[in-house]
């Protein structure tokens, strides 16, 4: 009889299936509860979706493959019966070779299953959430009060009771406000937060302390830390070299959102599609900067079409993962081994993201890469209008300015007569300019006359006229030493005189503090005194010094090589465009002033009259010089200022959309050109509306439409597992075949429902969540729960787990009252051991780590700089991602590294120090009483009098220690950049006290 | 298969279908292993990890050779190129292949013949490159493969598919895969550190390539510094004694215990952080080399003095391996050579090629390469032709993943073998080609596991480190 069941809802790959109602149960063991879990596990690798992989014809994973080895009713009648149960190892299922065995229980349940007349239905997560009648309870009291406060705690009773397990009671009101305000803000309660809903713990007043929890900005901080792991935000791009972008931006919208209560539908339909809204905002585009968030190659050598597929690859991925709850990744070289996608739905889906207009190797290895937003703030706007109006008077002063040098110029070539240079000199130049090109860079100009060695003095003088960055000379060794002597304009202008003896460990380095204009004639000395000191190398332009900073100092041996001094070019410094004239090579320090032997000569040659002209405007008519270095320094102003407008990575679309191919086994450079794609969403979970054209938009559309089965219910899931630490599916990346069976699948249905019905209020869903007894149960376990549900999956307690890596460092810093808590803005730089970065980079890359000075020390962790080569440490040491990838699920692991760590890092032990001062001035010379308080900040709760006990114990023991060595004590409570107070041996003795504290199993965990 | 192995695969299996399935949904403190930790599967009751069959070795180091070394040379020299001397690479040989964008646009592929001689290693008769003298001398101890082959073609690809089975970030390392399928070997030390050196300009190298990717985050490797502190925040705090150390964590201890011993999440977290008290001890003892006998220090060369070298480095590597240590990763950073490649090779085989091989003959010595395996290789090959232009003395050399060389040594290697040959030009493979997942799937078996049921369930799949590929190179198997 029930092999009457409609076959249409077996899960037939790559068919459409509507989202209709499951089937009312059968008898029989579960289907998609019992059964689907086993045959995905051990059956579909080869008897499942993907057509290539399948064996023998069969497949497992609809009801007509099944019923072609089983005889509905009579498991003894069932080819599949007997191959489970073979001996013979030629006929046995699943094959010996692939070491996948069955238990006898599994195949008990196979054996019901087919005796049952081979019920199906289609897997849970496939199907609408269905309207849910609130369960049957027998006993709705828990410690003498009625337990229901929320639908959801009918369902978590009504399971309990099915297992024959019973709530906890309540949880203090101490440990409840510590929980919610730790699940709700990632910060703990006050004390005077404490006090207030101790002295009023009614329903009332906690109803009020969430509302106030919601509200308030810290929330939203909370929130998005949450939201960035799934989103794979990071400030750097990732790869190779791995330089910084400037993704903050996005970053601030999602705080944004989250502060305004943006519905959660919006919320994710902006960053799939925001930009191709009609009338998109500047916040609809920049909520697109999500799918930007991918790592983006600039290695040199890369090939553009393997790392662009990868980008959209990687959008497909992290969009299924998010707002899906599937994982799509396994499509991309086959049909999926387990869920009903095929590869041709993965590039469907592929193909909404395939035309954005982007590269797959960037050349910019800084900095943001296009497409972009700008996203200015008034400061920026205000601040342009400034420097515009200052420019335009400049300019006016240059016109006059330049009217003004013409007669000049015939008096000046008129006294150039008699002014020759009289310095003698070991090498002079040449009197013409030369061009810097082709074969002259490769040309030794100058041999050795001129040794330039470290204790000797000389003077190096040329006219240059550059064009590029680059080197202008070089006296060098063409090997890692570098050993010589030269001087480089840099990318940025500026220009830096080198002497080396091995770089980097020995040389002198000094670099002008301002760049050189480009495009005009200088005269630029490098001027040496022999001491091998840095202060004894000088730039001079047109005979005066420019100040320099110094970058290297540790000149200690030879710097003479035989290399030949050669114009325009050295070994990594870029080859400069322009022209030079007059190489003068002096045996000491040259003259004072600027010299004229060089135009001199000029005006002794006619066709050299441009050239002349030229000099004078660049180098001699002050005015004029002055006039025009002001033009073009407002102009770099500017420059700097645009430059100082963020802007952030979104999307936009090509103008001619790439056509899509199913790439052959995922291969970038295997397109099956006879297998285009229109973009399309899975069968399995429907079709877009007609009538729309199928782009982004209209993905998104589909993707949150209250329709999808699974927008909603991953949703909801995300936000239950913030609160009790695993997901009512536990599986919440993989809501597929292989994933968890939800604990709770009517409560997770209910909850997805409201969800939708409450226009996607995301706080309406967590104060839910909260006011639920469910939620509010103490966490205590009791040994016989424990041992019949050890994850606590029914919910017979509530939720105990260690805090996140964010948390951890929030609440040491926001007990000791060093917390900076300011929204937004770029990211920053908290205590780091040095070296991590320089260690790893050879050589190259982003430079170091540079830590900040003030507040950025301080200031939530969801603002730290994340290095996706290199995470902060003890972050990534309490199990927070790397953000390279999409990952919305943590491990939460115990290592001996996070106890050194939350010992031994600045943070933690500047933490204490300021903890054990905040308790001191609260309560002058009464140790107990600084006990009793930082235990109290930390726990949420006072401490038991044998622990107080013990905690004055350790602080007698240390004080002793501190005062025979008041030193120590000094050094304890000077660590960090934070005021250090007056040292004391009580002080001390306190701060390691807190130390204990901010490190008691209680104060790390959320109970 | 004889009756234990068979027990220990149902074992293990059994430990290992357990594990997919609670192993990351505990979320509730119960992930505590890693100091002192069995293997994640399980344990044989006698303290040796359950594996699928009996390993051949129970430690690992692999000293990568990062930027990639040319084949031509180290380890698959061709003299016989100096023929071609600057002539075009044959369009017969090239086949068309893709090329890097820093040579795809050249105009002529000169074919550059290594400057270095190359020479006939004593005892074994194998062909190698004058920049190995030092190789060359422990070659009978090696298996030279020179048949690998990778599927990337530019570095941060090509090392992360090396060191985790995959070109892409996402996949736990080689050394998180054997933390996690052996557990540790000794009770105050990381299960996996690695260490990393360089010359002046190299490419970069990323955490990744040592991280856990989706294992829970104690399998990571632990990187050793050659900073004052050796392990980061090893170090108590100035003015913290270890004696009030000592009274912090006796109090800690007395308050998480009086808490919630019965916990057993608080358990594990007392456990921890007694062992992180060990490890302050345990680390400066590792590092600390002031016991080594002149005659050691000088098999490794003179670098050895000098903290930070490849040569501290390798002796750092067997100090952890005599502590059992399961994994020691070594990077040593500089081999990219586009350009002046001779001058630039030769000064860094001078500082990797007798430190190489002193770790190969210190640990013979001392017994321990029977059941240590070591590997010692790059991301991928480099080409025939020149990069920029060609000159008597100078040239440099593009990337090809099409062909690269690496040796093996010790635990149930064949000892004093070739595997695999390249062609005249080394662009293509001729014989025996080995990819990375067969590398991977070998070194795993010779750990004791089956490279297909080695798995972990991430996101409804049961990943490998051999993704879905890789055959057991049953040829170097001793």
């Amino acid at each position: 009889m029930r092999s009457m069941l409609p076959f249409s809802l077996g899960l037939l790959a790559g068919a459409p299936l509507s989202w209709g109602p499951p089937q009312e149960p059968s008898g029989g063991p579960d289907y998609d509860r019992t059964v689907a879990p086993i045959l995905s596990e051990l059956c579909f690798d080869c008897h499942g979706p993907d057509g290539a992989a399948r064996q023998a014809g069969l497949r497992l994973d609809t009801r007509e493959g099944v019923l072609e080895v089983a005889e509905p009713g009579s498991r003894t009648d069932s080819e599949l019966w007997s191959r489970i149960r073979s001996t013979d190892p030629d006929l046995r299922m699943p094959p010996p070779e692939t070491g996948e065995i069955l238990s006898p229980d599994q195949v008990e349940t196979l054996g019901a299953w087919i005796d049952a007349g081979v019920p199906v239905q289609a897997h849970w997560a496939f199907v609408a959430p269905q309207p849910q009648a609130s369960p049957a309870i027998t006993d709705p009291l828990v410690a003498g009060r009625p337990f229901i406060a929320d639908e959801i705690d009918a369902f978590v009773l009504a399971a309990l009771e099915e297992n024959g397990l019973r709530p906890s009671p309540p949880a203090s009101p101490a440990t409840l406000l510590r929980r919610v305000t730790l699940d709700l803000t990632g910060l703990p309660p006050t004390p005077l937060e404490l006090d207030a809903f101790l002295a009023d713990p009614s329903d009332g007043a906690y109803a009020a302390a969430v509302d106030a929890l919601l509200d308030s900005p810290r929330h939203a901080e909370h929130v998005t830390t949450e939201w960035l792991d799934g989103a794979r935000y990071a400030d750097t791009n990732g790869y190779q070299n791995d330089f910084a972008r400037h993704q903050w931006p996005w970053r601030d919208w999602v705080l944004r959102s989250f502060q305004a209560g943006q519905p959660y539908d919006e919320f994710a339909l902006e960053q799939i599609a925001g930009d191709l809204l009609p009338g998109a905002t500047r916040d609809q585009i920049l909520a697109t900067g999500f799918q930007r968030n991918h790592r983006t190659v600039t290695e040199a050598g890369s090939l553009d079409e393997e790392w662009r597929v990868e980008n959209v690859v990687d959008r497909v991925e992290t969009t299924s993962t998010v707002f899906l709850g599937l994982t799509m990744g396994c499509a991309r070289c086959h049909d999926h081994k387990y869920d009903p996608i095929t590869q041709a739905e993965f590039f469907g889906l592929y193909g909404f993201f395939n035309s954005i207009d982007e590269k797959g190797v960037y050349e910019e290895t800084r900095g943001n890469v296009a497409p972009l937003i700008e996203v200015p703030g008034p400061e920026h706007v205000a601040g342009l209008a400034e420097i515009g109006e200052r420019l335009e008077a400049a300019q006016a002063e240059l016109k006059s300015a330049t009217e003004a040098a013409e007669p000049e110029r015939a008096g000046w070539i008129d006294g150039l007569g008699s002014t020759a240079w009289k310095e003698p000199h070991v090498h002079a130049g040449f009197p013409e300019p030369l061009v810097l090109e082709g074969a002259l860079k490769r040309a030794p100009f100058l041999a050795s006359e001129v040794p330039l060695a470290a204790d000797q003095a000389f003077s190096v003088a040329a006219w240059v006229r550059a064009e590029s960055h680059g080197a202008i000379w070089a006296k060098m060794a063409d090997d890692d030493t570098y050993r010589g002597a030269d001087l480089v304009l840099f990318q940025d202008g500026r220009a830096a005189a080198h002497l080396i003896h091995d770089w980097p460990e020995n040389a002198i380095k000094v670099v002008t503090e301002e760049p050189l204009p480009l495009g005009v004639w200088m005269h630029l000395t490098v001027a040496y005194d022999g001491s091998g000191k840095a202060a004894g190398l000088r730039i001079l332009r047109g005979g005066v010094p420019l100040a320099t900073r110094i970058e290297a100092d540790s000149l200690s041996a030879a710097t003479d090589v035989a290399a030949p001094l050669r114009l325009g070019t050295r070994r990594y410094a870029g080859e400069l465009r322009g022209s030079v004239g007059d190489l003068r090579v002096l045996d000491h320090a040259p003259p004072q002033g600027l010299d004229l032997a060089w135009p001199q000569a000029l005006a002794a040659d006619p066709d050299q009259a441009g050239t002349l002209r030229a000099i004078h405007r660049d180098a001699y008519a002050a005015t004029l010089v002055a006039a025009r270095e002001r033009v073009a320094e407002l102009r770099s102003e500017r420059e700097d200022f645009a430059r100082s407008v963020p802007t952030a990575m979104v999307l936009a679309e090509r103008t001619e959309p790439r056509p899509t191919y199913v790439l052959d086994r995922g291969r970038y450079d295997a397109p099956r050109t006879d297998h285009p794609i229109t973009p399309h969403v899975p069968a399995v979970l429907g079709a877009l509306p007609a009538e729309a054209p199928p782009d982004r938009l209209a993905l998104a559309r589909w993707i949150t439409s209250p329709a999808n089965p699974l927008f909603a219910r991953v949703q909801v899931n995300r936000v239950w597992k913030r609160f009790f630490g695993r997901g009512l599916a536990a599986s919440q990346e993989n809501f597929g075949v292989q994933g968890d069976r939800p604990s709770h699948p009517a409560l997770l249905d209910s909850l997805a429902l409201s969800f939708v019905e409450s226009g996607y209020d995301q706080r309406e869903l967590e104060r839910r969540i909260v006011l639920s007894s469910t939620y509010r149960q103490s966490s205590k376990a009791r040994p016989a729960d424990y041992e019949r549900d050890p994850g606590n999956a029914l919910l017979s307690r509530g939720p105990r787990y260690r805090l996140d890596a964010e948390a951890i460092r929030d609440s040491a810093l926001f007990v000791s009252g060093l917390l900076v808590e300011r929204l937004g803005g770029p990211p920053t730089r908290p205590y780091q051991p040095p070296g991590l970065w320089s260690e790893l980079a050879g050589g190259a890359g982003q430079g170091p780590y540079v830590q900040d000075t003030g507040e950025g020390l301080w200031r939530r962790s969801l603002y730290t700089h994340r290095k996706r080569t290199v995470p902060h440490p003890t972050l990534a040491t309490l199990d927070a991602p790397g953000f390279e990838i999409c990952q919305v699920r943590r491990a939460r692991t115990n290592t001996p590294l996070q106890v050194l760590a939350l010992l031994n890092d600045v943070t933690y032990v500047e933490a204490s120090r300021a903890l054990a001062e905040r308790v001191a001035n609260e309560h002058p010379g009464d140790v107990q009483a600084q006990l009793r308080s930082g235990f109290r900040r930390c726990t949420g709760r006072l401490p038991a009098e044998t622990e107080l006990a013990t905690l004055r114990g350790g602080y007698d023991r240390r004080l002793e220690n501190f005062r025979a060595a008041p030193q120590s004590a000094a050094e304890l409570l000077a660590v960090g950049e934070s005021r250090a107070p007056d040292p004391s041996p009580e002080l001390a003795a306190l701060a390691t006290t807190m130390a204990v504290i901010l490190n008691l199993d209680e104060t790390l965990t959320k109970q | 298969m004889s009756q234990p192995q068979a027990r220990r695969a149902d074992s293990l299996d059994q430990a290992q279908a357990l594990n997919r399935r609670q192993f990351l949904g505990c979320g509730m403190g119960l992930g505590s292993l890693a100091l002192g930790s069995t293997g994640a599967l399980g344990s044989l009751g006698n303290g040796s990890p359950l594996t699928h069959f009996a390993p051949k070795a129970k430690r690992v180091i692999y000293l990568h050779q990062s930027g990639a070394p040319s084949q031509f040379e180290t380890l698959d020299p061709k003299p016989g190129l100096e023929r071609y001397r600057a002539q075009e690479l044959p369009e017969s040989i090239r086949q068309g292949q893709r090329l890097t964008t820093m040579t795809s646009g050249q105009a002529s592929f000169p074919i550059a013949p290594s400057i270095f001689p190359a020479s006939r290693a004593n005892p074994t008769g194998t062909l190698l490159s004058s920049l190995m003298p030092h190789t060359a001398r422990i070659s009978d101890r090696l298996c030279i493969v020179r048949s690998m082959h990778t599927e990337a073609i530019n570095h941060d690809p090509a090392i992360t598919f090396c060191q985790t089975g995959s070109p892409l970030a996402g996949r736990p390392s080689f050394g998180a895969w054997m933390a996690y399928g052996l557990g540790s070997m000794n009770r105050d030390l990381p299960t996996f550190l690695v260490m990393v050196s360089s010359t002046k300009r190299a490419q970069p190298l990323y955490e990744r390539l040592w991280g856990s990717g989706f294992l829970p985050a104690q399998y990571q490797g632990t990187k050793l510094r050659s900073a004052a502190e050796p392990v980061l925040y090893l170090d108590n705090p100035p003015g913290q004694s270890r004696d009030v150390r000592r009274t912090m964590l006796d109090d800690l201890g007395a308050l998480n215990r009086a808490a919630g011993a019965q916990d057993p999440a608080v358990a594990a977290r007392i456990e921890q952080t007694e062992l992180a008290f060990r490890m302050q001890a345990a680390v400066p003892d590792l590092v600390d080399v002031s016991d080594e006998p002149a005659s050691t220090l000088e098999l490794y060369g003179p670098d050895v003095h000098k903290p930070g070298t490849y040569a501290r480095n390798c002796l750092l590597a067997r100090r952890m391996i005599e502590r059992d240590v399961r994994f020691v990763q070594l990077y040593h950073m500089g081999w990219d050579h586009h350009g002046t490649l001779p001058a630039d090779a030769a000064k860094i085989a001078a500082a990797t090629d007798q430190p190489s091989a002193a770790l190969v003959l210190d640990l013979e010595r001392r017994g321990l390469l029977d059941d240590t395996l070591v590997i010692w290789g790059g991301e991928f090959g480099r080409t025939v032709y020149s990069q920029g232009a060609l000159t008597a003395t100078d040239y440099g050399r593009d990337h090809h993943p099409r062909c690269f060389s690496l040796w093996l040594a010790g635990g149930g290697i064949r000892p004093g073998m070739t595997l695999g040959a390249t062609d005249e030009f080394s662009y293509n493979i001729t014989e025996d080609p080995t990819s990375v997942h067969d590398l991977h799937a070998t070194l795993l078996h010779l750990l004791g596991f089956d490279h297909m049921r080695l798995t972990y369930s991430y996101q409804g799949r049961d990943f490998r480190l051999t993704d879905v590929e890789g055959e057991v190179v049953r040829k170097i198997l001793a």
